[in-house]
């Protein structure tokens, strides 16, 4: 079991998560942040936190975004780290809406 | 001298509890752009609070989060100062004088009363004692809990009642590769309890519950979960709630609920059955616990503000043990103002105020549950514990300059024969524990009492 960020942080990538992060296993790169599942103690802090849904515990995954567990694991040990939350995307907030939040 | 914060005169601050929020305070000021020295105090000799003593044994993987505590503890601008009750070994007015800030992170100790009578009966319970005593704090090593009757009944709906109920319906072979103390494990080798009932004053839609911990119940190896599928009918109200987006973890807690009301007998050994919309009202027995009365409840108001009204109507459960887990309140600190309406210490943003709504107290502040009361889960004390610390930050030219620090504060415990240990004791006191688990295929085997890890961090 971990923790995955999906589709929806794409284009927004909000941060609100990483505050609240225990152990610091968020990374990022220009789109969006993804979940390092080796750090991650699955405590589920991040994902009421995600104003736009993003993060679900990997068995609660909604159909067609079972790709985003291996694509978390692949990408997120060789980006950099992020540990405190930074400014949304620019388009974010009108993506947000675009996507009903 | 230079000004606070510089080479020569590092903003020293003392940081009372060393639990998440104390580590997380920590790890802030380390990452500030000031100079800092830190000095974490912590009434055991053993330091991680509550993922040590609460977080459930059967929940490793939580627990690692204690190996990012252990990465802070290496930076050089921290210290722990273990053994040390803040109030006793050193009054609160004298950690004052001694650093230019003070930052309370020392938690929720004490569980809400019920306030019903008989809640004093042996057998009645606290979660929290039950918990620390499986987890071996040294508080509650010496408690004792009669597991001989069949019945036990948990009054709480968040993840501590949870914890309770599992470990209660778990069988020693689940349980005995954790770390859980063996003293505990002992004496839930020779349980009899067939029955645990998990009771909540609103209903299933309102339960606090993390919906990962409820399904943890579909797992246990000799226990079924259990409901009455009429416990399950909603009122329109908490339909609309469980409906809307905010609902979303209420929605699938249900959804777990409606597979224990689906779940087969099987023959196993224990039944753990939710109940809802109940009110305690008296426990009943003679000198030992052994009947609940509850009051039948139901629900009235807007979605996600219903309250619980008694209907008048009883129902009674035959009960050995009871555990009330319905929230927790700060023990306050002699000479620190406390808000006995919350249990917490009063405060603006983590600035300690005289008392609730009072004038800002200058250099002293708080974080985590003492801060804003028993909510939330470990990671909602780093958003918290970083709120504190931009107080502290943006203060830092208020404080008086000349603060002894970390020296001003082994005076005062030599002073007063006390005897405390730093975080490479406790480094010692750690690779006892590891060694002692290890023949038994436990990750630690805690020690369950200070002396013992007096002895072993000074070994």
């Amino acid at each position: 079991m971990t923790t995955v960020v999906t589709e929806n942080c794409k284009g927004c990538r909000f941060t609100d998560c990483v505050a609240v992060c225990p152990v610091a296993c968020f990374h990022f790169d220009d789109e969006m942040v993804y979940i390092d599942p080796d750090v991650c103690i699955d405590c589920s802090a991040c994902i009421p936190e995600c104003p736009v849904e993003a993060i679900f515990e990997e068995d609660d995954l909604p159909e067609g975004q079972e790709q985003w567990v291996e694509i978390n694991a692949e990408k997120a040990p060789d980006l950099p780290l992020i540990e405190e939350p930074m400014d949304p995307l620019p388009e974010a907030e009108g993506r947000k809406a675009d996507l009903g939040f | 001298m230079g000004s606070i914060g510089s080479e020569s005169n590092p903003l020293r601050v003392a940081i009372v509890g060393s639990g998440p929020s104390g580590f997380y305070a920590t790890e802030a000021l380390i990452k500030s752009d000031q100079k800092v020295e830190i000095d974490l105090i912590e009434r055991l000799p053993a330091p991680f609070g509550l993922v040590r003593n609460g977080v459930a044994p059967d929940h490793p993987k939580l627990k690692q989060a204690i190996e990012v505590y252990k990465k802070i503890a290496q930076s050089p601008e921290f210290n722990f100062v273990g053994n040390v009750t803040v109030g006793e070994d050193i009054k609160a007015q004298e950690l004052q004088e001694t650093y230019h800030a003070v930052i309370y992170t020392c938690g929720a100790e004490t569980d809400r009363k019920l306030g019903i009578p008989g809640e004093e009966l042996n057998g009645s319970y606290t979660a929290t004692e039950f918990v620390g005593w499986y987890n071996g704090h040294p508080d509650y090593r010496d408690r004792t809990f009669d597991l001989s009757h069949e019945n036990a009944v948990v009054i709480g709906q968040g993840n501590v009642a949870a914890d309770v109920a599992r470990i209660l319906a778990k069988s020693v072979d689940e349980l005995k590769h954790t770390d859980i103390a063996q003293h505990a494990l002992d004496v839930l080798a020779e349980s009899k309890v067939r029955k645990i009932y998990v009771v909540g004053r609103r209903g299933p839609a309102q339960a606090k519950f993390a919906s990962k911990e409820l399904k943890e119940f579909l797992e246990i190896e000799n226990c079924r979960p259990y409901i009455d599928p009429v416990e399950l009918d909603l009122n329109t109200t908490s339909q609309r709630e469980i409906d809307s987006k905010e609902g979303r973890g209420n929605k699938k807690n249900l959804e777990i609920f409606q597979k224990f009301a689906e779940s087969e007998d099987t023959g196993k050994q224990r039944t753990c059955i939710s109940t809802f919309l109940k009110s305690p009202i008296r426990l009943e027995g003679d000198r030992r616990l052994q009947k609940v009365v509850f009051e039948v409840n139901e629900l009235s108001g807007e979605p996600f503000k219903q309250s619980a009204k008694g209907t008048g109507k009883t129902m009674e459960i035959e009960c050995g043990i009871l555990f009330r887990s319905i929230g927790y309140n700060g023990v306050p600190i002699p000479g620190v103002p406390f808000y006995e309406r919350w249990g917490t210490i009063p405060n603006e943003t983590g600035r300690i105020t005289v008392e609730h709504g009072g004038n800002v107290l200058p250099g002293l502040y708080t974080a985590g549950w003492i801060k804003r009361g028993p909510s939330g889960i470990i990671g909602t004390n780093r958003a918290c514990a970083v709120e504190s610390v931009s107080a502290v930050l943006e203060d830092i030219d208020q404080f008086g300059s000349d603060k002894p620090g970390r020296e001003g504060l082994y005076a005062v415990l030599d002073r007063n024969g006390v005897q405390y240990i730093n975080y490479a004791q406790w480094e010692k006191v750690d690779a006892a524990e590891v060694a002692a688990g290890e023949p038994k295929g436990k990750p630690r085997e805690k020690f369950t009492y200070c002396d013992e890890m007096l002895a072993a961090a000074n070994s």
